[in-house]
């Protein structure tokens, strides 16, 4: 059968580099012999520590609670004894207080994992989920590390979204994590968005995926034939077809305003990964501890799909996969377009890490040109997924004409790399995005200060 | 753990980019060209080689020259300045003298484009600045047509379709056949419409042209004269005579559709091709000169930045310019 592909415009076709990993099963990573656990893995206030050191905690044990709405608990991912509290960078640079808890090895839980009754599940209402979600120190696993609980807060009267997208789109070239997460696990997915839709009181969820993902949408569109409220599409292979506001747009036809929600318009959107977490929170009462990550690049020489405990050192996941083949040049943490690139392998793997890739010196990939001058070509003005004008918006950031720049928008950036992976002349254009952007998205607003003096 | 000696790279996202580079695209561009050329070679003769050669030739010393004296780093390896000498070669007339053709060449790339700060910095078509300022020095050479090689033999210039067409003479004019194939008189590339549209062709496929620009001023151009025509009382295949004269095809193609001195917004492409059709046809119907291409790209290269400030594409979330929201 032939399914129709829906798309947004704009965008770029990037080779995906998918194929090395897309068809290996997920290996169980060894648990490190010692789980560093950051008390920031998500966006918001930070977790504040429960332990001491010397503590002997044990798996799931919640080491970390939330502190406030916008925060979630850690969970401890290993059995053993708290043996540092220490500042740690993590993927994103930021330096960020650390548990450290030794390994004894007995993976230990701290209660057992076993079923829920079905009973008690079906007794619970919306907040009760929600509360579950919060637990399980659930996050977006999709890379923006959102705490999951505040999206699936059950809506006021007449507020609540008709659709509720799970994004499988996965269009970040090399990460085949959340393919594999489809392949191996489809059936928890459709239980955590049923939860999803119950929480939300909402009728109709669809399953996005994208075009060169074809063996999750068959096995999705078989699993979910009987289920009227669930709707599974596929969607042309593009960049960055992943990204929540042009899914929104290729599912619904609807926009969300600059500064506003997918709330806004009546749409939810999740990742695949966060519905399997939900549904092991609801059903098992499993805190969030471990995730599915794409080991690659080619300084790697194993490349694998491994399901890693959070708080493993990045060097760790590597040496047991074989170590690094040749001078490693860039490590990057997530994928290519709008991952991180990491200034050591002594990072733990969070919440929100979907892959980490390693480059060589000599890496093809890594390859840039010299930047010469914009010959307006226009190619970043077709890339862009936004509708804005990119090379102006550069042009702009050079002459440090921060009014020029929030005329044209520039706040609607979300740096998705789509022009400047275009740019012939080797423009690093979303780099000098990102800088009008932080001027014209300052406190002050209008550019008059320098936002890196604030 | 893994143990890494040297310092990683730091740099921030996107870390990826596409293998398509400026320099590959202006190979691709000056090999688009070549039918066109080539054309005019079996058209005009030997001759019309050497006129290319030195044309090239000075667009490419001047411009080494100019990177010298602003001690900037040498550019004539990108091809940008390849690509000028080759387009304003393919519109001067065979018989120019050859170092006119030399001369044109420097007069592009120095004051087309040296002068306002090199590639991607130019107003104006350099290449059309070039005989712009040719056509004021040098207007007997500029406009001294020889015919093509199979017609009246004899004969030691000829009138082109397009100042036939001005005077009316239409009974002269060539069948439509020799018109398509380039076998008149008139500049070296712009005579031989297959070559043309052949090279526009790839250039389309390639996604190194937007089709907007072309397709609107050859669409607008033939709506003029098919109303001229109308009114005038010509035959109906006069406005097919008229996209097939002149420099209509070669401008359309290759310097209307310049990256630089275009406008960068689709709405803005579309506008850009119809103002382009309408001067042509205003200066060909109503103005002095039988042809309009040059002038017409010049206008409209000054309104490119006026254009691309009033078609600014709809952002998403956005309903319009300004930040109206939605």
């Amino acid at each position: 059968m032939k399914y129709p592909k829906r798309t947004f415009p704009g965008g770029v076709h990037i080779k995906d580099y998918k194929g090395f990993t897309n068809s290996l099963e997920t290996v169980e990573a060894e648990a490190p012999a010692k789980a560093y656990i950051p008390m920031s893995m998500h966006i918001g206030a930070p977790s504040r520590p429960l332990v001491a050191i010397g503590e002997e905690v044990k798996m799931g044990q919640k080491v970390a609670e939330s502190q406030g709405f916008v925060s979630v608990p850690a969970h401890s991912s290993v059995s053993g004894k708290v043996v540092a509290m220490q500042r740690m960078p993590i993927p994103s640079g930021r330096m960020v207080d650390t548990v450290v808890i030794e390994n004894n090895y007995q993976d230990e839980w701290i209660t057992a994992i076993r079923p829920v009754p079905r009973e008690s599940i079906e007794a619970m209402d919306g907040a009760a989920l929600q509360a579950k979600v919060l637990e399980a120190g659930i996050v977006g696993m999709g890379g923006a590390a959102f705490p999951s609980h505040v999206k699936l807060a059950p809506p006021e009267d007449g507020k609540k979204p008709d659709v509720l997208i799970l994004n499988g789109i996965e269009c970040e070239p090399f990460i085949t994590a959340d393919h594999r997460i489809m392949l191996e696990k489809p059936e928890r997915i459709i239980a955590g968005l049923k939860y999803f839709l119950r929480i939300m009181g909402c009728d109709k969820g669809v399953i996005a995926i994208e075009a060169n993902k074809m063996d999750a949408f068959e096995l999705m569109v078989k699993l979910t034939e009987k289920e009227s409220a669930i709707e599974t599409v596929v969607c042309r292979e593009k960049y960055p077809q992943g990204s929540e506001k042009q899914l929104i747009y290729t599912i619904t036809g609807r926009e969300v305003p600059p500064g506003g929600l997918p709330a806004d318009v009546g749409v939810l959107v999740h990742n695949v990964a966060t519905a399997v977490a939900v549904a092991d929170a609801v059903e098992y009462e499993r805190p969030l501890i471990d995730r599915i990550l794409t080991l690659n690049g080619d300084a790697i020489t194993r490349p694998m799909n491994y399901r890693v405990r959070i708080g493993t050192l990045y060097g760790d996941l590597i040496a047991q996969n074989g170590g690094i083949a040749g001078e490693t040049a860039k490590i990057i943490s997530g994928g290519p377009m709008m991952g991180f690139a990491v200034y050591a392998a002594d990072i733990p793997v969070t919440k929100s890490t979907s892959g980490i890739l390693v480059f060589s010196e000599g890496s093809q990939v890594l390859k840039r040109e010299e930047e010469m001058s914009c010959v307006r070509c226009a190619r970043c003005v077709d890339a862009c997924p936004m509708g804005l004008e990119p090379t102006t918006l550069m042009k702009a950031a050079k002459k440090s004409d921060w009014a020029k720049a929030k005329d044209y928008e520039v706040a609607s950036c979300m740096e998705c790399g789509s022009c400047s992976y275009q740019c012939p002349s080797m423009i690093p254009l979303v780099q000098y995005i990102r800088l009008a952007k932080q001027y014209v998205t300052s406190r002050d607003g209008n550019g008059a200060v320098n936002p890196f003096l604030l | 753990m893994e143990q890494i000696e040297k310092p990683l790279i730091l740099s921030s996202s996107p870390h990826f980019h596409s293998r398509y580079t400026t320099e590959k695209s202006m190979r691709e561009v000056a090999c688009a060209i070549l039918p066109a050329a080539a054309a005019g070679i079996w058209i005009f003769g030997l001759r019309a080689f050497f006129v290319i050669l030195l044309s090239v030739t000075g667009a490419l010393t001047s411009e080494f020259l100019c990177n010298r004296i602003m001690r900037r780093k040498v550019s004539i390896m990108d091809g940008s300045a390849l690509i000028t000498g080759l387009i304003l070669a393919l519109c001067l007339p065979p018989s120019i003298p050859f170092w006119i053709a030399f001369l044109g060449g420097v007069f592009a790339i120095v004051i087309g484009k040296q002068v306002f700060g090199g590639i991607g910095q130019n107003i104006f078509n350099p290449a059309l600045i070039g005989r712009a300022l040719l056509l004021a020095s040098f207007p007997v050479f500029m406009t001294n047509w020889t015919p093509a090689r199979g017609m009246a033999i004899d004969a030691v210039t000829t009138a082109t379709p397009m100042a036939l067409m001005k005077t009316e003479l239409f009974a002269q004019l060539p069948p439509l056949g020799q018109m398509v194939l380039g076998q008149i008189g008139g500049c070296i590339g712009e005579t031989s419409v297959v070559a043309i549209v052949l090279g526009g062709i790839v250039l389309l496929v390639r996604k190194h042209i937007d089709w907007r620009i072309p397709i609107l001023y050859l669409g607008t151009v033939f709506v003029l004269a098919a109303a001229y025509g109308a009114v005038k009382g010509y035959s109906l295949l006069y406005p097919v005579y008229q996209l097939c004269a002149g420099g209509l095809m070669l401008g359309a193609f290759f310097m209307a559709t310049d990256w630089v001195t275009s406008p960068v917004t689709k709405k803005g492409r579309m506008v850009y091709g119809l103002g382009l059709g309408l001067l042509t046809g205003l200066i060909r119907f109503f103005g002095g000169l039988s042809e309009g291409i040059c002038y017409s790209i010049l206008l409209m290269n000054i309104l490119t930045p006026l254009i691309d400030r009033y078609t600014r594409g709809r952002i998403y979330g956005v309903r319009n310019k300004g930040g109206e929201k939605a």
